[in-house]
């Protein structure tokens, strides 16, 4: 099997309790190889955690999907219900690193219990036994260099931003998932955390733990680092898919663009530079929308964008959704 | 004492704890801010800088060394707040779930001694909302727990909008939202500046912005202020190592940030 995910056309819908549909994803295309580290960007609200929901197949109401298909290692995960998705998806085959580590971790449990919890709940086959599972959590927990004993033990609020976020990534891939998809991972962490967190998740490619990383974040400069192929998400589509330095040192779709051009720096010369500020909001998708999502907003839009819809196309050796980038 | 300084701390300590439980939050930290200047407060988690924005605030008072603000220490809070205003970490512990975002906006006109009328009030609370990018008629009638994180750190500043306070702390107003709309709320706070002649303090863990914001950047660590300067002098020239590491693990496109 040469590509360990594969989704092709993933449309996801919300039906409110009024029985409206809000489109937050919508033909989202593409593979990933064994080793491969995809980075997604975009802003808030364009469907990036929505489709992390896609991406494992766990579709919990009001979240439905509307068509497409997405295959782990050739396996479908469309059609599932909830239960079956977590005795025999969830940390085994796609396991996901929660956006805020504080309300992923249950704060009556000791982080020992709780991890432990996941192993239990996916060795059926094989009943373990208590001091077993503890062997095997401190064997775990042992390779990410922390103090193993002082983590396990402890209740989450005892513990630090970092270590909580550590903890989490640690029981997230326990049990050696084929892809790990990294909701935000960083963002609540100041600069100096983020960079052992990241370390971390280096460590744990290179020992083997997991080898395929989908990694989610607004922070497009962080991707350059971490990413070989980055995605740029608007209002739901792929707008620009392309190699990590593709699409940081030469973005081609106007989003893009503007996005780098709101990176704010420390580089010397920069304090007079003005950030690219996007005026205006994403449109709703709760109607169908007619043309290019980004028309309204864009800063080089012609008339026609707003009539004729746009497809990925190849410019400069990576996709681009717009019909005039060069 | 001068007239336009605003904050003047000298020798400040702050202790939580206990005992053998004792920490330091801030340790001999002196400093003063002048009239319509912004000033940023950066450093690591738990270097102490929440804790200096609280004592502006007059939330903690310090527990030795003299902090005063325009000359005169900080007694009745309710009378503090009429002129220094906050805008906090944590959106969702900020709003109360059982009222509409418009009518807490509405409500925080409050606090002012002199309340505007009725019809200012509203079009105050749109004018704001316009400036942090959102359609009053987005938030029409929405609740706390509709919002997003991002949406929600907007309402708050869209609260400090309304309000033109004179002073404005800011802790990590833009942890939340992205890059686009943290680029137009940066604006909007130098704007603020420019037009109004507000003081800002500005608490943040990236060095970058508060080099694109301020005019002048305190480095934090320890509970220590270990570095205070120009933005250039303290980007360019770094003398404390602290400064060097804060430098070092920003995620920069064009420099090599980790080994993979």
């Amino acid at each position: 099997m040469s590509h360990i995910l594969e989704v092709k056309d993933l449309s996801l819908h919300y039906l409110t309790r009024f029985g409206q549909k809000i489109h937050a994803v919508t033909d989202v295309s593409f593979t990933m190889k064994q080793g491969e580290i995809l980075g997604i960007a975009g802003e808030s609200g364009c469907g990036k955690s929505t489709l992390v929901n896609g991406l494992m197949g766990l579709f919990i109401p009001p979240l439905y999907p509307t068509g497409g298909e997405v295959m782990v290692n050739g396996e479908s995960l469309m059609n599932r219900t909830p239960q079956d998705v977590r005795r025999n998806i969830l940390s085994q085959k796609v396991s996901m690193i929660p956006q805020g580590a504080f309300n992923a971790l249950n704060p009556t449990r000791k982080i020992k219990d709780i991890a432990a919890d996941v192993i239990a709940a996916h060795s059926e086959a094989h009943k373990l036994s208590k001091p077993e599972i503890y062997a095997r959590l401190k064997e775990r927990f042992d390779l990410f260099g922390m103090e193993t004993e002082h983590i396990l033990n402890s209740y989450p609020i005892q513990l630090t931003a970092g270590e909580r976020q550590r903890s989490v990534i640690g029981i997230s891939t326990l049990l050696n998932p084929k892809v790990v998809i990294a909701d935000e991972p960083t963002s609540a962490l100041d600069v100096t955390t983020q960079k052992v967190v990241i370390k971390m998740i280096f460590d744990l490619l290179e020992k083997n733990i997991f080898s395929t990383m989908i990694f989610i974040t607004h922070e497009l400069p962080l991707l350059r680092h971490v990413a070989h192929n980055i995605a740029i998400m608007y209002a739901g589509e792929f707008v620009e898919y392309g190699t990590a330095t593709q699409v940081v040192h030469d973005p081609r779709h106007p989003y893009t663009k503007a996005l780098m051009g709101a990176m704010l720096s420390a580089d010397a010369g920069q304090k007079n530079r003005k950030p690219t500020t996007i005026e205006g909001a994403p449109p709703s998708l709760a109607k169908s929308i007619k043309g290019c999502r980004f028309a309204e907003r864009c800063p080089s839009a012609r008339p026609e964008c707003k009539e004729k819809d746009q497809h990925m196309r190849t410019v400069g050796e990576r996709l681009v959704r717009c019909d005039y980038a060069e | 004492m001068q007239n336009n300084i605003i904050f003047s701390a000298q020798n400040i300590n702050k202790f939580f704890g206990h005992g053998r439980k004792r920490v330091c939050a801030v340790n001999d930290v002196s400093f003063d801010i002048t009239d319509g200047e912004i000033v940023s407060i950066v450093g690591g988690s738990g270097c102490g800088k929440s804790v200096l924005a609280k004592i502006m605030l007059g939330l903690y008072s310090p527990e030795s060394g003299s902090f005063l603000y325009k000359g005169k220490p900080i007694v009745n809070t309710r009378d503090h707040w009429n002129e220094v205003q906050s805008v906090f970490q944590d959106p969702f512990g900020c709003f109360n779930q059982f009222f509409s975002i418009r009518t807490q906006l509405k409500d925080a006109f409050g606090i002012l001694k002199n309340k505007p009328s009725k019809q200012e009030v509203d079009k105050r609370v749109d004018e704001a909302l316009l400036a942090v990018n959102v359609k009053p008629a987005d938030i029409e009638g929405k609740y706390p727990f509709e919002l997003s994180g991002g949406q929600m750190q907007r309402m708050l500043l869209a609260r400090i909008f309304a309000l033109k306070p004179k002073v404005l702390i800011a802790d990590e107003p833009t942890s939340m939202v992205d890059a686009c709309v943290r680029a137009n709320i940066l604006d909007y706070l130098m704007k603020l500046k420019v037009e109004l002649g507000m003081t800002i303090v500005f608490v943040t863990h990236d060095i970058g912005l508060a080099y694109y914001v301020s005019d002048r950047i305190f480095i934090m660590n320890d509970a220590k202020i270990v570095e205070a300067g120009r933005p250039e002098d303290v980007t360019q020239n770094p003398k404390s190592p602290h400064t060097v590491r804060l430098l070092e693990d920003i995620p920069d496109i064009n420099r090599e940030w980790i080994k993979k």
